[in-house]
């Protein structure tokens, strides 16, 4: 026994030692290489129109779009997170053409569409169900919680040329294995037409079944991506025109204090686009904040000619 | 037997020797390399961002490029720049030069037209001037004293206004030229955040800045040669405003068109969303009544304090960067008399004058004459006499 230990400890030494030796004899230099590029994955990227683009538009071009591009919020809230919900109706949700709380249990302070269930997957379906039947004449869907902050003018500007009829699935994406899928933290945005066919095959319980499959329980997002992917739906990415990704799940603090690590000479322009539409975990005094950064704040004489024009929302005081 | 097994252990051992030191020493090689590329990149990129954006004589830093933004209209902007020259001194010191200035430099400083940054210690490099006093809480009146004689005395002629910020200061340049631009640098006046006690017409708060017109700056320095004025206490904002009204220098009111502050003595978020409690002195410290929520604050706010850091980066964001493609402000500015006024539209200036709707204008304009666009809520009732229609608002600050 004693030998056998000794022989292991002797065993450990001579490694270490042979690993050293080698390491100085030759380039032992570390795979940098892999760690870095472990980030190119490839994504499916849809990018905002340029400028020059959008300055071509003619005013009734622009009059039919500023109609088709409006958008039907679908809000996921529960009692638990009370606050956020009521920070959700006082701030980002007023400027959605129609903004609908589904909620897992009902609550008695604030109002919302009781899908009365508990089951995340199932709810998700439930609200998406519903958003379809009372869509009316609106083609663009916008699916967050309340604990994300979202700037609808920029997401409609992100939307602006795009056909709803054309299935769009878009959001901040991220790859769990070979599924690609939109990260639910950032908010999920769906066309009509995509909505349309999640909605039929949410009627085909093999491929997209409505309690998930008990052995290994996919997240709402991830489950989402693998029902639409057998309707011929995949995930893109929501870019600005330069390339720049729109949708956060990380607050807007936390992306600065990254990028003043990352980029200390150019934190501002490092970190995140000037139209970027979502950030997600911000607190809700610091989503007041952004209500006031976003729609108020602004340095006298620097003047921007959108070819859109959205009007402030009616009984709000915050924007 | 028994050699095989030590022989097994030898090996076992052996193995996990060599894994082990291979998974350390990559760690060691990896972190050191990307370290060192990091450091280098940075210096460098460092040195080349300064040396575009500034021109360094003496000790100011001398504005080179006047940001601009790509897309952005900014006419409006550069002819107050031309107009309403702004030269803001940072209150520093040695020790704040790596944790705070560094972050004013590379933030909101770049829209004054000079900016120098005072300290008790001379420092080429950032560059700051020596005011040759110590550090600490009771140097501060003293360090502004020396630092306001030392902007007269080298940038008299350079600059219109000389504002005051400390290195937790954020200023909006552009809304404080906006303040200004109704006012001229031969008048004897100064601008901030208006507090109430132990000064008759009030005093400003030292942290939320404040700005003293040419014309107030030769007055100061005049006072303290003529000994009308002196070092009484290290309250330096109070005894600025004690000074300042010995000398006939007025406070003057910097609410916005529809009495909101511009100048904040804290961050957004506290305005915004605090609750102060009624025993807090800012109650009885503010001159005019305080507003809590939404309307605490100016839609071209000029001043927040305390703001860190990051709180630097998170503004300049919020300010030139963030927005909403196509959002129509609720608040339209009136543009300072005697500027650019642009009628986009119509060119009878008279029929617009009557016409108290403005037409779908289809952009979200700042330069909207005072009288176009009432219907909405929050627009300024502006003081101006050639509208006979206009119920000119007497409370408020003539525009």
């Amino acid at each position: 026994m004693l030998t056998e230990g000794g022989s292991f400890v002797k065993g450990m030494i001579m490694g270490s030692v042979f690993c050293l030796v080698l390491s100085l004899l030759g380039s032992f230099g570390p795979d940098t290489e892999s760690r870095m590029e472990a980030h190119h994955h490839h994504h499916h990227h849809v990018k905002a129109q340029s400028t020059d683009e959008l300055n071509q538009l003619t005013d009734s071009q622009i009059q039919i779009l500023t109609h088709k591009v409006r958008v039907f919020c679908l809000i996921m809230v529960q009692p638990k997170i009370l606050v956020y919900w009521a920070t959700a109706i006082d701030t980002w949700s007023k400027h959605c053409d129609k903004a609908v709380f589904y909620t897992s249990e009902p609550s008695k302070a604030l109002e919302a569409v009781n899908l009365n269930e508990k089951e995340e997957w199932a709810r998700f379906r439930k609200a998406l169900r519903h958003a379809y039947d009372n869509a009316g004449d609106l083609l663009w869907f916008f699916v967050a919680q309340p604990t994300t902050f979202a700037i609808i003018e920029n997401l409609k500007y992100l939307l602006l040329t795009k056909d709803p009829s054309e299935p769009f699935y878009l959001g901040q994406t991220m790859k769990s294995g070979e599924l690609e899928f939109v990260t639910y933290d950032s908010g999920i945005v769906l066309s009509y037409e995509a909505l349309k066919r999640l909605v039929h095959v949410f009627q085909d319980e093999d491929k997209c079944p409505e309690r998930g499959r008990a052995l290994w329980k996919l997240s709402e997002d991830k489950q989402l991506a693998v029902c639409l992917k057998y309707t011929g739906v995949f995930a893109e990415n929501g870019e600005d025109a330069h390339g720049k990704g729109l949708f956060n799940s990380k607050s807007l603090n936390n992306l600065i204090t990254d990028s003043m690590s990352n980029n200390p000479t150019d934190v501002v322009e490092g970190c995140c686009s000037d139209l970027a539409v979502t950030f997600n975990g911000m607190s809700p005094n610091q989503m007041q904040v952004m209500m006031f950064g976003v729609y108020r704040l602004r340095p006298y004489g620097h003047r921007f000619h959108d070819s859109l024009v959205f009007q402030p929302p009616d009984g709000s005081d915050n924007d | 037997m028994k050699a095989v097994g030590s022989r097994f252990s030898f090996y076992a051992g052996f193995v996990l020797g060599t894994f082990t030191l291979y998974v350390f020493l990559r760690q060691l090689s990896f972190e050191k390399t990307l370290s060192a590329q990091r450091d280098k990149v940075r210096e460098s990129q460092l040195l080349e961002e300064d040396a575009k954006t500034w021109r360094k004589e003496r000790s100011a830093l001398f504005n080179l490029r006047h940001p601009h933004h790509a897309g952005e209209d900014s006419h409006m902007a550069d002819e107050l720049y031309k107009k309403v020259r702004v030269l803001c001194w940072v209150m520093t010191g040695p020790n704040n030069l790596e944790p705070k200035a560094r972050h004013v430099k590379s933030t909101w400083s770049r829209h004054c037209n000079i900016v120098v940054f005072m300290s008790s210690v001379d420092d080429p490099d950032f560059p700051t001037v020596g005011l040759g006093t110590e550090e600490g809480r009771d140097q501060l009146y003293w360090k502004t004293i020396r630092a306001f004689h030392y902007a007269y005395e080298h940038h008299a002629h350079e600059a219109d206004w000389f504002l005051k910020a400390d290195d937790d200061t954020y200023v909006i340049v552009d809304n404080l030229r906006w303040v200004l631009a109704n006012h001229t640098p031969d008048e004897p006046v100064y601008f901030g955040r208006r507090f109430r006690p132990y000064a008759k017409q009030g005093y400003m708060s030292g942290g939320a800045g404040y700005v003293l017109s040419r014309e107030a700056l030769r007055r100061f320095v005049e006072g303290f040669q003529s000994k009308q004025c002196t070092h009484t206490s290290s309250v330096e904002d109070l005894a600025m405003g004690q000074c300042m009204e010995k000398v006939g220098v007025l406070a003057g009111d910097s609410r916005d068109s529809v009495l909101r502050e511009t100048f904040h003595p804290f961050v957004p978020e506290h305005h915004l969303t605090g609750k102060f409690p009624k025993s807090f002195w800012y109650w009885s410290y503010c001159y005019y009544p305080i507003a809590e929520g939404p309307h605490c604050c100016s839609d071209l706010s000029v001043s927040f304090h305390y703001v860190d850091a990051s709180h630097m980066y998170l503004l300049e964001y919020y300010v030139y960067h963030l927005r909403a493609f196509g959002y129509k402000y609720r608040f339209q500015p009136p543009s300072p008399r005697s500027y650019d006024v642009e009628l986009p539209n119509s060119p009878d200036a008279a029929v617009e004058k009557k016409d108290p709707v403005s037409q779908e204008r289809g952009r979200g304009d700042e330069d909207d004459p005072p009288w176009a666009g009432r219907k909405q809520e929050a627009d300024p009732p502006a003081a101006d006499p050639a509208d006979p229609a206009d119920p000119a608002d007497p409370a408020a600050p003539a525009r």
